[in-house]
C-alpha cells in the first residue's frame, strides 16, 4: 500500500520488515522516532537506553546472541558511542546489526554539525545514505542482508531533511530471518590484543570487499542526462541537484558513501564534460575524486558550513533562481523560547537573582541562556556541566564555589552526568550540581528515561531515585526544591552554594506539556492595581507582554504556575477561580 | 509542474495537523508529494516551517525564495517573515492573530505595524482573517489550523467532499465534528 510516511517512521518500516528483533536507542533530534516507530510493533523489542554507548552495547549484545538488532542517535550520539563501533567493526556480528546516525546540517536542534561519514571511515564500517523516506525504508531492509553477508555493523545516516520528511513509500510484508545460534567463538569476540591482531586484516580485506561491492550494488546508480555536466551526489543533495538541472545534468548518485567506488567514478567522469559534486558538510567523496586524480568543482564553491537548498545550489553553481519581494524592514527574530509554566524558568530566576556563574548542559533548559534570564554561561555536550563545574571550581578555588553551579537535566543525568558526579565525590570539590527533574526527556519530545519510572511504551519500569543514588555516591547534602517555590529556591541555593561541602539540589516538577499535568485557569490582571513595573517581565515568560503601559497575560498560553504572582508587590497578577 | 504551499506559525499552533492533513488529501488525489517539517528546540515557541510540494514527480523536500504558491499562515508576523519565499503571484492566507515574540516581549523590538497594508502595497494578494475568532465559534481556539485549510481550500479546485473526508481520516473522532466546522467556517466566512 502506497502511504506517505516520514522518513524516520520508513526507517522504522524497514527494521520491522527485516526482522529487527531488538532496538535500543537514546533519543536526539533528528533521530528520534526512529525508535519511537519501530516501538509500536508488538513484535520488535524496544528500550530507551540510558545513553548511546549503553544502547549499541545492548544492539551488539543481541546480534552476538542471534536476533537482528538496531541502535539509533543522532550524530553527537555516535561520539558517546564510538568506543563499542571502533571495536564492533573487529568483532563483526553474529545476527545483522544495524546502526542509525542523523546528522543535523543547519544545526535545527544540535550544538555542531559533525559529519557523521568520518566515523564510518574511521571505524572501516560500510555506511548507506537514504535521500527519501522510500530509501530509507529499502536500506534499512537491505543493510541487515549487507551486514550479515560482510560480517560487520552497518551505518545508516539520516540527516535532517530525509529524517523530518514525508514522502511516499509502499510497504511489504515482515519477514523473519532464520535465527542464528550462538556460537562460542574466544577469536572473534574477545578483543583482547592477541585476537584483536588477527582480526584487524579481517577488517581490511572486508572493506576491499565492500569497495568492490560499492562499483556495482543497488545503492549506486547513474542517471545519465545531458552530458555536459555530471553531478556526484548523495542523501537529500541528489533531490536538490535534481530539482535544480532536471535532466540537464547526469548524475552519479551515491547510496552507499562508505567505502566510496572507484571504477564507477572514473566511467561516470569520462562520460561528462565537467564534474561537480554536491554533498553537504565536509568534503569526502569530492577528496576521494581528488585522490582519483580528477578534476572537480564542488567546496571551491559550495559551503562547508549548513545546510544546502535548491536555489544555494543554482547560485552557486551560476544558475537562475526565482525572483523574489521584499518587505524591506527587519522584523523581531521569534527565537525558541522556554513553555509558559515550564518549571525550569523559576529555578533559572532565582540562579540570576544570585548572580551565579551557571555552566548549562543539553536540553529545553539550553534556553535558560536566552534573555532575560541569560543565566546559562557554558553549554558544550551531554554530562559536561558536572564535570566541568568540578575543574572550574578546581582551578578558581572558594571563592568559585560559593557562585559556581551546574545545571543538568534528569535525562542528561543518567545519560552522563552520573559519572561526572562520581568525580565530584572522589576528588572532592565543593561543587554545587542542580538536577532540573522534570520527569522526562522534554527538548526530544517527552522520552521517557530511568528516573520516571516507565519504560518506552508507558508501562510501569525500574524507577532510579535520585536522591538516594546521590547520597550513596557519598554526597550528605542533598535538598529538593520546587521550582515553582521562589522563597524556597532562594533559600536553599544560598545555602548549598554556602556549605563547606559538596551538595546536589534536585529541582523538582513535571514538564508543564505532559498531559497528566493538571493546569490552574490563567491568571488575570488587575489593572487598577498595575503600575507598570515590570516586575513579572524579568521572567521571560511568553504568556506575559506589556500593553498600553500595563502587564497583560495571554488567557490561551497561561497555565496559571503563578510564578509571576511572586514577583509582584501589588497584588496586580490576580488567580481565578477554577470553574 | 509542481506546486508549494508553505505552513508557518509559531511553535505549538498545530501546523503539523494542517501538514498532515493536507498531505493525506493529495496523497488520495494521485499526486507525488513531499511534506517537511521541523521538530526538536524550534519547536518551543519559535518560528516554525512546514513546506508542502506535490506534483507529477517532487524531489526537493523544502521550499525555496521565490517558490510558494501559498503561504499559510498561523500568525501575522510569521507571514511577513516569509515573504520572500513566496512566487511572482503567489497568495497568502494569513490569520490576523498577532503573537508577541520574546524580543516584544522584553521590549528589546516593537511588533511591526500595519504588516498586511505593506504586504499588499507589495502587489501580493493577502487572503486576511481572524481564523481564532471563528476557530472559537467553532467550538475551540485550538481549530484555527482546520479553519485556515478552509479557507486555502477556496483556491484549490478538489470538491469540498474531498476535503472533508480528509478530515474524517485525520482527526480523532471526538473532535470531528468541531474540526468540520471549523473547516467551514474557514471556507465560507467573508
Amino acid at each position: 500500500m502506497k502511504q506517505l510516511m516520514l522518513g524516520n517512521k520508513a526507517f522504522a518500516r524497514g527494521l520491522y520488515e527485516a526482522g529487527c528483533s531488538l532496538v535500543s536507542s537514546y533519543p536526539g533530534t533528528p533521530s528520534t522516532e526512529v525508535t519511537e516507530e519501530a516501538a509500536k510493533y508488538d513484535e520488535i523489542y524496544c528500550e530507551w537506553a540510558p545513553n548511546e554507548k549503553v544502547a549499541m552495547e545492548v544492539a551488539f549484545g543481541a546480534s552476538l546472541a542471534g536476533r537482528r538488532s538496531f541502535c539509533g542517535m543522532k550524530h553527537v550520539g555516535l561520539n558517546v558511542a564510538a568506543d563499542p563501533l571502533y571495536t564492533c567493526s573487529y568483532t563483526g556480528v553474529n545476527a545483522g546489526m544495524v546502526i542509525c546516525v542523523a546528522d543535523d546540517a543547519g544545526m535545527h536542534s544540535s550544538q555542531n554539525e559533525q559529519d557523521s561519514r568520518h566515523h564510518a571511515i574511521a571505524a572501516k564500517v560500510p555506511m548507506l545514505d537514504p535521500s527519501d523516506s522510500e530509501e530509507a525504508l529499502e536500506f534499512a531492509r537491505k543493510a541487515y542482508e549487507l551486514s550479515e553477508e560482510y560480517d560487520t555493523p552497518v551505518i545508516i545516516k539520516m540527516c535532517t531533511r530525509v529524517a523530518h520528511s514525508q514522502s511516499i513509500v509502499e510497504t511489504g510484508e515482515r519477514v523473519m530471518p532464520e535465527p542464528k545460534p550462538y556460537v562460542k567463538d574466544i577469536a572473534k569476540y574477545v578483543m583482547m590484543p592477541g585476537n584483536a591482531i588477527r582480526r584487524h586484516p579481517v577488517v581490511e580485506e572486508r572493506t576491499r570487499r565492500l569497495a568492490a561491492l560499492a562499483e556495482d550494488c543497488s545503492f549506486n546508480r547513474v542517471e545519465m542526462g545531458d552530458s555536459s555536466i555530471g553531478i556526484i551526489t548523495s542523501s537529500t543533495s541528489y533531490q536538490y541537484a535534481r530539482e535544480v538541472f532536471g535532466d540537464q545534468a547526469s548524475i552519479l548518485k551515491l547510496g552507499m558513501v562508505n567505502p566510496l567506488p572507484r571504477k564507477l567514478i572514473l566511467d561516470f567522469a569520462a562520460r561528462v564534460d565537467k564534474l561537480v559534486v554536491i554533498e553537504e558538510l565536509d568534503p569526502i567523496i569530492e577528496n576521494h575524486c581528488r585522490q582519483l586524480g580528477l578534476e572537480v568543482t564542488g567546496k571551491d564553491v559550495l559551503p562547508v558550513e549548513g545546510e544546502f537548498s535548491q536555489n544555494l545550489i543554482a547560485e552557486k553553481l551560476g544558475l537562475d533562481s526565482a525572483p523574489y519581494k521584499k518587505l524591506g524592514e527587519a522584523l523581531p527574530g521569534r527565537p525558541p523560547v522556554m513553555c509558559a509554566g515550564c518549571p525550569h524558568r523559576g529555578l533559572f530566576y532565582t540562579l540570576n537573582r544570585n548572580k551565579c556563574t551557571v555552566l548549562g548542559d543539553i536540553g529545553c533548559y539550553t534556553l535558560g541562556a536566552v534573555a532575560p534570564l541569560s543565566a546559562i554561561e557554558m553549554t558544550l555536550c551531554m554530562g559536561a556541566s558536572v564535570s566541568a563545574v568540578h575543574g572550574f571550581n578546581k582551578a578558581l578555588g572558594e571563592e568559585s564555589e560559593s557562585k559556581t553551579v551546574a545545571v543538568i537535566g534528569d535525562s542528561t543525568f543518567m545519560h552522563s552526568g552520573m559519572t561526572g558526579l562520581a568525580n565530584i565525590a572522589y576528588n572532592q570539590s565543593k561543587s554545587t550540581v542542580i538536577i532540573l527533574d522534570n520527569s522526562i526527556t522534554g527538548m526530544t519530545g517527552h522520552q521517557q528515561n530511568p528516573t520516571t519510572g516507565y519504560n518506552i511504551k508507558g508501562d510501569p519500569a525500574g524507577k532510579i531515585d535520585l536522591e538516594s543514588l546521590c547520597r550513596s555516591m557519598g554526597f550528605n547534602r542533598v535538598a529538593v526544591v520546587d521550582p515553582y517555590d521562589l522563597a524556597q529556591c532562594d533559600k536553599v541555593l544560598k545555602e548549598e552554594l554556602a556549605a563547606d561541602e559538596a551538595s546536589v539540589i534536585i529541582s523538582r516538577r513535571p514538564c508543564a506539556l505532559l498531559k497528566y499535568v493538571k493546569h490552574n485557569p490563567p491568571l488575570k490582571v488587575a489593572s487598577d492595581k498595575c503600575v507598570g513595573c515590570k516586575s513579572c517581565m524579568r521572567l521571560g515568560c511568553p504568556a506575559i507582554a506589556m500593553k498600553d503601559g500595563k502587564a497583560a497575560v495571554d488567557q490561551t498560553l497561561c497555565v496559571g504556575c503563578g510564578v509571576c504572582q511572586q514577583l509582584c508587590r501589588f497584588d496586580a497578577l490576580q488567580s481565578q477561580e477554577v470553574e | 509542474m509542481t506546486k508549494n504551499i508553505m505552513i508557518v506559525g509559531v511553535g505549538g499552533q498545530g501546523s503539523l495537523l494542517a501538514s498532515k492533513l493536507l498531505g493525506h488529501l493529495l496523497l488520495t488525489e494521485g499526486y507525488d508529494v513531499k511534506v517537511s517539517e521541523v521538530h526538536g528546540m524550534s519547536q518551543r515557541g519559535g518560528s516554525v516551517v512546514t513546506y508542502v510540494r506535490f506534483g507529477e514527480k517532487v524531489y526537493s523536500p523544502i521550499i525555496d525564495k521565490g517558490q510558494a504558491d501559498f503561504i499559510v499562515s498561523f500568525e501575522k508576523l510569521e507571514a511577513a517573515r516569509y515573504i520572500e519565499y513566496l512566487k511572482e503571484g503567489g497568495r497568502i492566507v494569513v490569520n490576523t492573530q498577532e503573537i508577541d515574540p520574546m524580543p516584544v516581549i522584553i521590549g528589546a523590538a516593537t511588533y511591526p505595524e500595519d504588516l498586511i497594508g505593506k504586504m499588499k502595497t507589495l502587489g501580493i494578494q493577502v487572503d486576511a482573517m481572524d481564523c481564532l475568532a471563528l476557530a472559537e465559534e467553532a467550538g475551540s481556539s485550538k481549530a484555527v489550523n482546520i479553519v485556515l485549510l478552509g479557507r486555502l481550500s477556496r483556491y484549490f479546485d478538489f470538491p469540498v467532499e474531498k476535503w472533508q473526508q480528509a478530515i474524517r481520516d485525520c482527526v480523532p473522532s471526538k473532535f470531528l465534528d468541531l474540526n468540520l466546522e471549523a473547516f467551514r467556517l474557514g471556507r465560507e466566512s467573508e
